[in-house]
């Protein structure tokens, strides 16, 4: 009897942790499949506009982002408070002279493949705050340089008055 | 025959590396959805295009007008946004046939026969003042009474609703259901900034 006392020690047994690295797999697994690869930092501050009649993009390598809304904190010294237009990682410097768009679209479209190119979708992804002036701007630019297909970028929510 | 037992591999650090790696993705990747309201811009026309005028019949088209206060007005009558959905579904398919409101073709498309095509055509114009939230309502508004109005169709002939069409069967909706919102060229009401 005192063989059995002395084995145990009156100590708790280690957890077994062997299962740790398979539920933190499935966990990596799951982010991987739901996420996807950050294209750039906003610069602006966006927050998009309500609507409930919204379709899901399906292919997300045609789109291009244009994002248009106020500098955030950080770089309003620079820009000020005034709507601004981000294209990639960049704020564009003068909203009068719209002629970024165009490299920028000239860019995109170099970067895709033959035979994706009349598919281009470029995203608008502006504030819901934001004057229609500068996004009509924008939207006769893209006119200029025939990248037609436009998407107004929204989230899905109740529409408010 | 005695096996020489082959060590087995440690396998504590396994963990770590894959929270090194969870941590990873979770900092470069976003969850958001990509959503929005598609739409295609019409070509700018070549500037040696003289200005013809257009013959859309007065009564086929409908001005929706959004103004730098937001506030809306469609066919001449201003009204809420709430009102628009339902003035837009009249306005497209004409119940009743009234002479002001637009035309109708009869049209014959494969797979479903005859029907009566709408010849309207929704032009909107807004502001360099309005905001882009009301913008989406009105945009979204126009989409709504589009949709219901393919709804309404799609059960009619083929007893589903739109969006539980096939391919092909969603095309021949497009055809008898056309969504014709025209963006006018935008107007400057207030000069530039």
């Amino acid at each position: 009897m005192a063989k059995f006392i002395k084995e145990n020690k009156g100590e708790l047994p280690q957890m077994n942790t062997s299962s740790l690295p398979d539920i933190v797999f499935i966990i990596l697994m799951f982010f991987m499949v739901c996420t996807s690869m950050r294209q750039n930092e906003t610069k602006v501050r966006v927050r998009m506009p309500q609507a409930t009649e919204i379709a899901k993009l399906d292919r997300k390598d045609l789109a291009s982002y244009i994002y248009i809304g106020t500098p955030s904190n950080q770089y309003q010294k620079e820009y000020g408070t005034d709507s601004r237009i981000q294209l990639n990682d960049v704020i564009c410097k003068d909203n009068n002279d719209l002629s970024a768009i165009r490299d920028f679209i000239a860019a995109e479209r170099e970067s895709m493949s033959e035979q994706d190119r009349p598919f281009m979708q470029v995203n608008i992804k502006a504030d819901q705050d934001t004057r229609m002036g500068i996004i009509t701007d924008v939207k006769q630019e893209l006119r200029r340089c025939s990248a037609l297909k436009i998407v107004y970028g929204a989230r899905k929510g109740g529409v408010q008055k | 025959m005695a096996k020489k037992k082959v060590p087995e591999i440690n396998g504590s650090s396994m963990a770590d590396i894959a929270f090194i790696a969870l941590i990873f993705f979770l900092m470069v990747t976003t969850m958001d959805k990509e959503e929005g309201i598609a739409r295609q811009l019409p070509p700018i026309p070549p500037e040696d295009q003289k200005v013809e005028d257009q013959k859309v019949n007065r009564r086929n088209i409908i001005q929706v007008k959004i103004n730098a206060a937001d506030r809306l007005l469609a066919g001449g009558v201003p009204m809420d946004v709430s009102q628009l959905k339902d003035k837009i579904k009249e306005f497209m398919t004409n119940p009743y046939d009234d002479p002001n409101l637009p035309e109708k073709e009869e049209q014959d498309i494969p797979g479903i026969g005859k029907v009566m095509v709408s010849k309207g055509v929704i032009s909107l114009q807004n502001d360099r003042g309005t905001s882009y939230q009301a913008y989406i309502t009105v945009q979204n508004e126009l989409v709504k009474a589009i949709n219901e109005i393919r709804d309404e169709f799609s059960m009619q002939h083929f007893g589903k609703k739109y969006s539980k069409l096939d391919d092909d069967q969603v095309d021949m909706v497009r055809k008898a259901v056309p969504q014709r919102i025209s963006e006018a060229e935008p107007k400057d009401v207030k000069k530039k900034k």
